[in-house]
């Protein structure tokens, strides 16, 4: 594993000049998996949403390497053609060069509207990693809830009101849909936690066969928290367990960071205004389903 | 030697694809498409095609694969029909718009519902303003001819856009006929190695395929594809003329039937011409002046040519095999009417909606369309601008 | 970036000029941004690598400083920064 000071030599895809709102944590997600492409070929893949909309206003690309957008809910098919493309041109002898293939989408491209497209390229076996930057609703559109966001969130399609107190549903656990796709290589990163996150992301795009990464992107306006905290906010998701951070390596569980001292929920929750409506009986609702995760987790992970 | 062989549209579909051996195809099945897929995959599986074969999870995938490998700089295919084709729709819009030469058989049939896998045009009609350019085929023979040029029309540099091969489900798909195919290497000969007008896979030159374009930038983009789209009428004749050296078969963007010195005439598409151009045989021998325009390039729409071939009918019907369900007309018929007005001519047209859902279309019922427009060119009046062929009352 | 007319446009709205976003200033987004203090910099680098817009400059393996044409000024930098006594702060000059 590089140090930073080594990473910091390297010419990362993604330049200065996009867009994305200040603090946002997305493009931090895009940094740290190009510091672990390093030195190779890559091309990105996206779907549509925050960060390709705010990377690419005609005419300009913060995108240093090949990218590509095709729609909101099939990047993962999309970079499975250009894959496809890529082995049978270099079999031909067309292409000499060795590439990876990457792919980003949001939390809503990938949970959700492009789950399918996800799973096939998964079940195919093409040589991709894709990446899903979770930062836990539809924020392009303006903060709709999508499959990941958590239980009781405000949300614009979610709304906190005087019946319903903001989403009523669960997220679901799509790195475990992932790893039940068999896949060589699937893991849960935050970027906070940077080295675990460059050290799976190495393993991800080197593994021979799909990948799948998580990552936690913590979007400033749709989580209502001062733009400054964004890592601080992956701080937190990890150490309350909220975000667990783990590998699963050809169906091999394990967790990468044990927090010393697990926190309370509640200072995820209260650090957010998405959150601020949440009763005392809520906060205890939501704690008690992260500890039931969080040791079905440890079961998995052989930790308990 | 160019080969006769009995061969039903799909095999001679798929010995297209075989013979031109695309880098990438990613095809999902969907009656009557299915045998294209299914054929194609025995010549992976017996290594007799180098293609990367991308067995996707639906046809929206089949499409966003095609586009992903297209811009990747391979030759990309995929077929389909139907349902398959509107459930690609989004992506065969970003196909065209991302001037993504791709060549796709689309082997008509009726879109649900009632969900019906026989044949008619809705699938393909209601892609017509996609973008892509259409070839449309009365038979086996047209099938196979149409995918071989489709690769080099949609390969042009000056036209970069999507080809949709179309045939008639069942119809054409699996009935046996005689046709002639070409030696693989004749094919491979005339379509040539490909060479990619853009990749994402040249680390020298990295591009950003597909931008967000904002009001400032969207409009140039769409003006420029629309002239690919006229561009791409004369490349299609250098294409058909090219090919007719090879095959000795003349195309055009058209075919005109015994139409020259008509007086009333219809224009179809598809294998409908079959039928019909029995009718005006028989018509003739009657001593009635009738004749057919059998529409082979759809899109790009052959506006002046098709007037200037019926501006000189009395009468003149256009059968769609699709409705618009717009309270005027199918869709041919709208834009025929609307060449024959710029031109000036002064034809009565009708319209006949007809073939729904695979309804049987027989000699007796294109022979009341005829018998309508004699009436018509007679009176000069008509009486019905928008009709029914074949629908119980 | 004088605007196009549609002849000259590239087929299919591909952007061939990679990176060309850093032609695009952002830094005219802050309203406070980041003081560098030399002296207090322990070369973590932590900022670079949490500064979501590349605005972190690096020599040498040496944070040498921010960079005002990009830094929107969100503060993470300066929230990261483990310094005992920060060597990032957030003010009115940044
Ligand atoms: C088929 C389709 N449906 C809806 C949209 C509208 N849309 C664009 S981006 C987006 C939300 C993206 O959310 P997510 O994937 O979570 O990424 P984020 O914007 O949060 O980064 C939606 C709903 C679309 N572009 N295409
Ligand atoms: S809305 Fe949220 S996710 Fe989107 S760019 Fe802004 S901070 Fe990032
Ligand atoms: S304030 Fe934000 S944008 Fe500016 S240098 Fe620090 S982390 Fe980067």
């Amino acid at each position: 594993m590089a140090t930073l000071r080594e990473l910091a030599k390297e010419d990362l895809f993604l330049s200065s000049g996009h867009r994305m709102c200040a603090g946002c944590v997305a493009p931090v997600v895009v940094r740290m998996m190009s510091m672990a492409a390093r030195g190779r070929n890559v091309v990105v893949g996206n779907a549509t949403g925050c960060l390709e909309v705010a990377t690419t206003i005609y005419p300009y690309t913060a995108w240093k390497c090949s990218w590509i957008h095709n729609a909101f809910e099939n990047a993962a098919a999309t970079i499975s053609g250009v894959e496809a493309a890529y082995k049978a041109l270099k079999r031909k002898g067309k292409v000499e060069d060795d590439y990876k293939f990457i792919a980003f989408g949001g939390d809503g491209g990938t949970y959700d509207i492009g789950l399918q497209s996800l799973s096939g390229a998964m079940e195919r076996g093409h040589d991709i990693v894709y990446v899903c930057y979770d930062n836990g609703a539809y924020m392009n559109t303006g903060i709709q809830r999508s499959g990941a966001t958590p239980k009781f969130a405000d949300t614009t399609t979610s709304p906190a009101g005087k019946v319903v107190p903001g989403k009523t549903q669960w997220r679901k656990d799509l790195t475990a849909i992932m790893v039940a796709h068999n896949i060589p290589y699937a893991a849960q990163v935050a970027p906070s936690h940077w080295r675990d996150f460059v050290t799976k992301a190495e393993k991800a795009i080197d593994v021979d066969g799909p990948a799948f990464i998580n990552a936690l992107a913590p979007c400033p306006r749709g989580w209502r928290y001062d733009t400054a905290d964004g890592i601080e906010m992956c701080r937190l998701a990890v150490d309350t367990c909220i975000w667990p951070l783990y590998e699963v390596e050809n169906g091999v569980w394990k967790l990468t960071y044990k927090p010393k001292e697990k926190r309370p929920v509640a200072d995820f929750l209260k650090a957010q205004g998405r959150f601020r409506h949440l009763t005392d009986d809520m906060i205890q609702e939501f704690q008690e389903q992260v500890d039931r995760d969080w040791e079905a987790l440890l079961k998995r992970c052989g930790e308990a | 030697m160019a080969q006769k062989v009995a061969i039903t549209g799909n095999e001679a579909v798929a010995l297209a694809m075989k013979q031109i051996n695309p880098d990438v195809v990613a095809a999902y099945p969907i009656t009557p498409q299915t045998e294209i897929v299914q054929i194609f995959s025995t010549y992976v599986s017996n290594g007799l095609v180098d293609t990367e074969f991308v067995t996707v999870e639906s046809e929206h995938s089949a499409m966003s694969a095609s586009v992903g490998a297209a811009a990747a700089g391979a030759r990309a295919m995929t077929a389909t029909s139907a349902n398959g084709l509107a459930l690609m729709w989004e992506v065969v819009y970003i196909a065209a718009s991302n001037r993504l030469p791709i060549v796709m058989p689309v082997v008509n049939r009726a879109l649900s519902g009632p969900i019906n896998i026989h044949c008619d045009h809705s699938d393909a009609m209601g892609a017509r303003d996609s973008g892509w350019i259409q070839l449309w085929s009365e038979n086996t023979q047209e099938a196979y001819d149409n995918m071989i040029q489709a690769v080099r029309i949609a390969e042009h540099p000056q036209v970069q856009l999507p080809v949709m091969v179309c045939l008639d489900g069942f119809i054409i798909s699996h009935a046996m006929e005689n046709a002639e195919v070409l030696p693989d290497e004749v094919v491979r000969e005339f379509i040539g190695e490909y060479v990619p007008q853009k990749t994402l896979l040249d680390k020298e030159h990295p591009v950003t395929a597909g931008p967000l374009a904002f009001t400032d930038s969207y409009f140039e983009f769409k003006r420029a594809q629309a002239e690919a789209m006229l561009q791409a009428k004369p490349h299609i004749l250098e294409v058909a003329r090219e090919f007719a050296k090879i095959s000795g078969r003349q195309y055009g963007l058209f075919e005109a039937y015994k139409l020259e010195d008509a007086e009333i005439g219809i224009v179809v598409l598809g294998s409908t011409a079959g039928t019909a151009k029995n009718v005006v045989d028989k018509l003739r021998a009657q001593g009635v002046k009738a004749g057919l325009l059998k529409l082979r390039v759809f899109r790009p729409f052959p506006a002046e040519e098709l007037a200037a071939a019926l501006g000189h009918l009395k009468a003149l019907a256009v059968m769609d095999r699709a409705d618009s369900f717009n309270a005027f007309s199918g869709p041919l018929y709208a834009e025929t009417a609307a060449a024959m007005y710029d031109s000036g001519a002064q034809t009565k047209m009708v319209n006949y909606i007809y073939g729904l859902g695979g309804r049987d279309v027989g000699l007796d019922d294109i022979e009341k369309v005829y018998g309508h427009l004699a009436r018509i060119a007679e009176s000069g009046k008509v009486d019905q601008r928008l009709n029914y062929l074949g629908v119980r009352e | 970036m004088t605007a196009k007319g549609w002849r000259d446009t590239v087929p299919g709205g591909w952007i061939k000029e990679a990176g060309n976003a850093l032609e695009y200033k952002t830094g005219n987004w802050r309203s406070i941004g980041p003081v560098f203090i030399p002296e207090n910099c322990i070369n973590c680098l932590f900022c670079w690598a949490f500064c979501p817009d590349d605005a972190i400059m690096v020599k040498d393996g040496k944070m040498v400083g921010v960079n005002y044409d990009y830094c929107k000024g969100c503060g993470i930098c300066a929230r990261e920064c483990p310094a005992k006594n920060k060597a990032l702060v957030m003010g009115e000059e940044g």
